[in-house]
C-alpha cells in the first residue's frame, strides 16, 4: 500500500473523482501552475488541463457563487478558498445562496458543491490567516461541515463530499498536510456524519477535531502512563454531528473533554457539551471540560500564538480535571 | 455580424421604434409579423400579470409584490432572443418572466402567495429560482455559463438585475469572472434609475452603467429599455457573441420606474411625480402598440383579443392558485437537505403534536 500524505490524499480524492466524472472540476486562486498555496493541487493542471483545473480571479464571492451556478445544472464543482479566513468574503454565497437553494425550490434544486478551504495556527501567519472558523457554519441549516484529521479520513470524506447532493464546507488543517499514512489504491468513501473512535478508553472521552485529534492522542498516551484510560473520538463531520457515537462513548467513560483549536467560548465544543449533558446527564461524573483557543485574535509572535492555541498539555490538564472531580483518582 | 460596440461615455441609446413624428420607425432584420405579434402577446401577458397582481395584493390575495410596470419591453424583448436551453436568472423584478417559457400563471402567483406550488423546478424551464438579495445571482449565472462551456454545450445564461445591483461586490466579481473566463453570459441591467429611494446619481459616479463593461474587457451596450425591438436586437447580438465563444456582453437598458419599488413602498416621499407622469405617457407597451398599428400589423380587434386572452389567463391563474390545498407542514423541515437530518423526525413530530393538540 502506498504511503500518502494528507496533502496527497486530498489530491488523490480530487484526481480520482475527476477521472471518474467529467462533471467534477476544480476552481480557485493559484491552483493551476502553482498547485495551490498549500501545494494540494500540484500536477493536476498537467493531467486535467486548464479548463478543469481553473485559476480564478481573486474573487471569493465569484468562486463560490459560480460553483453554485455550475452545480445547479448537475455538475459537481470543487472550489478552493485559499484560507478559511477568506470565507468571510463568500459568506453571502455560502449562507444565503448555497444553503438555501434546495429549500427555496421546494427540494427540486440540488447544489452538489464542495468548498475546500484550509487554515489554522502553527506557523505564525497572524490574525487574518490562522483562524478556525468552522463553528460559523455548523448553525446554518442546509450546509454540511466536514473537518478531517488524517489522510485516510480526508480522502474518504472528500470523495463523499463531492458526491453529496448538498453543499459541503470541507475544512483542512494546514499543519496536517505533511501527515502520512498507508492507504489502499482504491478510495473507500467515508459516510458524512459518522464519527471515528481513534482510541478506546474507559475513564474519559475526549471529543476532538482537526489538529486537536493528534494533540488528544498524545495527551491520551501521557494520561495512560498516569493510569487514566482515555477514549478519543473524532466526529470528522461537524454538521451533521454523530451524536450517538459521542453519547455512547460518554455513557461508557462518564467523563467528557471537548477539544478544538478554535476559540473555546461560543465554540463548537459548547454544542458537544450541550448534547452530552442533555443525553447523558445521569452518566456524567464531572462537568464537561472544554479545550480551545483563548478569546483573542491570533497573534503574530510565534511564542504568543503557541500560547493562545491549545496543545496536548492543555488536553491532558482537562483530562486530569475531569478524573479528579469525583475524588476517585 | 454587426457589432454593438460603443464609445465609452456615450449616452446614446439604441432604438428601433420611432415616435410617430420626427423619429422614424426602424425594423429588425429577421423579425416577421408572427414574431412581432408574439412579442406583443408576451408584453400584454406581463402587463396584465403585473396590474392584476397589484390588485390581488390590495385584496390580500398575494403578499408584498415587486411591481414591474413599464419593464415589460426589457423582459419580453430580451427573453425572445434566447433559446429554450438558455438559462434565465431573474431578479424579483422579473418574477413572472417564466410565463414566457410556458410556466403557468398560477405558479408565479403561488410564489408571491408563499405557497409551495409556487416552487417551480428551475430545470423544467431553465429559469433559476429568484434570489432576492441584490446581485447575488450574477456569479451563479456566470458559473452556469462557464459550466456550459466546460461541457461543450452551446447554451448561454442571462442575468437580470437593476441599476442598484451594479454597486454590489457580487456583480463586480461575477462580471469580471465571466469576462476573464469568456463565459457565455449576458449581463442585462434594467436601469430604471431608482433603487428603492436611491437615484442612479447616488449609486454611481460613472457616466453610464454601460461604461462599467470597459473595466471587464467586454462590450457594453446601451439601449432604450422602453423599446422592445431595440432590446431584442441588442440581446440577439449578445447571444450570438456568447454562442460564438466571444464571452459576455453587458446590456444597459435604460428605462424609468414609474411604479413604486414594491407594494410596500410609497415613492411620493422621494420621487419627482411630474417626471413619473411624463414617463408613464411614453410607457413601453403603448409605444409598441402604436408601432405595430403604424406598421399595419395590429388591429384593434387583435389587440382586444390579446388583452382578453391575458385577462382570462390571470382569472384562471388566481383561481387555480387559490384552489391549491394547504401545504403539508412537513415542508417546514423537509427541503433543507437531500436526505433528512437526524433532527427531522423529532422536530416534525413536535410540530404535528402542536397542531393536532
Amino acid at each position: 500500500m502506498p504511503e500518502l500524505s494528507y496533502r496527497e490524499a486530498v489530491r488523490d480524492a480530487l484526481s480520482q473523482a475527476m477521472r471518474n466524472d467529467e462533471d467534477v472540476f476544480i476552481m480557485g486562486e493559484d491552483i493551476a501552475e502553482m498547485g495551490g498555496s498549500m501545494g494540494v493541487t500540484q500536477g493536476m493542471l498537467e493531467e486535467f488541463g486548464p479548463d478543469r483545473v481553473r485559476n480564478t480571479p481573486i474573487s471569493e464571492m465569484a468562486i463560490v457563487g459560480s460553483g453554485i451556478g455550475a452545480a445547479i445544472q448537475g455538475m459537481r464543482p470543487v472550489v478552493e478558498v485559499m484560507y478559511e479566513d477568506f470565507l468571510t468574503i463568500s459568506m453571502e454565497q455560502i449562507v444565503n445562496q448555497a444553503a438555501k437553494h434546495r429549500y427555496m425550490s421546494g427540494g427540486q434544486l440540488k447544489v452538489p458543491l464542495t468548498i475546500r478551504t484550509q487554515g489554522g495556527a502553527g506557523w505564525s501567519p497572524g490574525a487574518q490567516h490562522a483562524q478556525q472558523v468552522e463553528a460559523w457554519f455548523v448553525g446554518v441549516p442546509g450546509l454540511k461541515v466536514v473537518f478531517a484529521s488524517t489522510p485516510s479520513d480526508v480522502r474518504g470524506l472528500l470523495w463523499s463530499a463531492i458526491y453529496d447532493d448538498n453543499p459541503v464546507i470541507f475544512f483542512e488543517h494546514r499543519t496536517l498536510y505533511g501527515l502520512k499514512e498507508e492507504l489502499a489504491e482504491e478510495i473507500e468513501p467515508i459516510p458524512i456524519g459518522q464519527a471515528r473512535v481513534h482510541r478506546q478508553g474507559e475513564d474519559v472521552t475526549v471529543v476532538a477535531t482537526g489538529r486537536l485529534v493528534h494533540e488528544a492522542l498524545a495527551a491520551a498516551e501521557e494520561a495512560g502512563q498516569q493510569g487514566v484510560s482515555v477514549e478519543v473520538v473524532d466526529p470528522r463531520t461537524l454538521q451533521p454531528l454523530d451524536e450517538d457515537a459521542i453519547v455512547a462513548s460518554v455513557k461508557k467513560t462518564n467523563r467528557c473533554v471537548v477539544a478544538h483549536e478554535a476559540v473555546t467560548r461560543m465554540g463548537f465544543g459548547a454544542e458537544v457539551a450541550a448534547v452530552v449533558q442533555h443525553q447523558a446527564f445521569d452518566w456524567l461524573d464531572a462537568p464537561v471540560e472544554r479545550v480551545g483557543a483563548k478569546f483573542t485574535p491570533l497573534p503574530f509572535a510565534p511564542v504568543m500564538e503557541e500560547y493562545v492555541v491549545p496543545h496536548a498539555t492543555d488536553v491532558l490538564e482537562a483530562i486530569q480535571k475531569t478524573v479528579q472531580r469525583d475524588g476517585s483518582s | 455580424m454587426a457589432q454593438t460596440l460603443r464609445v465609452p461615455g456615450s449616452h446614446e441609446l439604441r432604438r428601433v421604434i420611432g415616435d410617430g413624428e420626427a423619429i422614424p420607425d426602424g425594423e429588425v432584420e429577421g423579425l416577421e409579423e408572427r414574431d412581432l405579434l408574439e412579442l406583443y402577446r408576451s408584453m400584454v401577458l406581463l402587463r396584465t400579470y403585473d396590474e392584476r397582481s397589484v390588485v390581488f395584493h390590495r385584496q390580500g390575495r398575494v403578499g408584498t409584490y415587486a411591481i414591474f410596470w413599464n419593464h415589460e419591453a426589457m423582459q419580453a424583448g430580451s427573453a425572445y432572443a434566447l433559446e429554450r436551453g438558455d438559462w434565465i436568472f431573474p431578479s424579483y423584478r422579473e418574477s413572472a418572466i417564466g410565463l414566457l417559457r410556458g410556466m403557468p400563471v398560477s405558479t408565479v402567483l403561488s410564489w408571491w402567495r408563499g405557497h409551495p406550488s409556487g416552487w417551480w423546478n428551475p430545470l423544467d424551464y431553465n429559469v433559476a429560482s429568484i434570489c432576492v438579495p441584490i446581485g447575488t445571482h450574477v456569479p451563479h449565472a456566470a458559473g452556469l455559463a462557464w459550466g456550459k462551456k466546460l461541457r461543450g454545450e452551446s447554451g448561454c445564461a442571462i442575468a437580470y438585475f437593476g441599476d442598484g445591483a451594479t454597486s454590489e461586490g457580487s456583480f463586480h466579481e461575477g462580471a469580471n469572472f465571466a469576462g476573464v473566463m469568456r463565459a457565455p453570459l449576458i449581463l442585462f441591467c434594467n436601469n430604471n434609475q431608482w433603487a428603492i429611494s436611491t437615484p442612479l446619481a447616488a449609486q454611481t459616479a460613472a457616466e453610464t452603467l454601460a461604461d462599467k463593461a470597459v473595466g471587464y474587457g467586454i462590450p457594453g451596450v446601451r439601449v432604450d429599455g422602453g423599446d422592445v425591438l431595440a432590446v431584442f436586437e441588442a440581446t440577439r447580438e449578445a447571444v450570438a457573441r456568447a454562442r460564438a465563444g466571444d464571452g459576455p456582453t453587458f446590456i444597459e437598458a435604460v428605462s424609468y420606474r414609474t411604479a413604486p419599488h414594491a407594494t410596500a413602498d410609497d415613492p411620493r416621499a422621494y420621487i419627482d411625480l411630474e417626471r413619473v407622469e411624463e414617463e408613464k405617457a411614453r410607457e413601453c407597451l403603448g409605444r409598441y402598440e402604436a408601432y405595430l398599428q403604424r406598421a399595419g400589423v395590429l388591429s384593434d380587434e387583435l389587440a382586444e383579443a390579446t388583452r382578453a386572452e391575458a385577462a382570462e389567463a390571470l382569472r384562471s391563474g388566481i383561481a387555480a392558485a387559490e384552489a391549491e390545498p394547504p401545504a403539508d407542514v412537513a415542508l417546514l423541515f423537509e427541503h433543507a437537505y437531500a436526505a433528512p437530518p437526524a433532527s427531522f423526525a423529532a422536530e416534525l413530530a413536535e410540530l404535528r403534536e402542536l397542531l393536532d393538540g
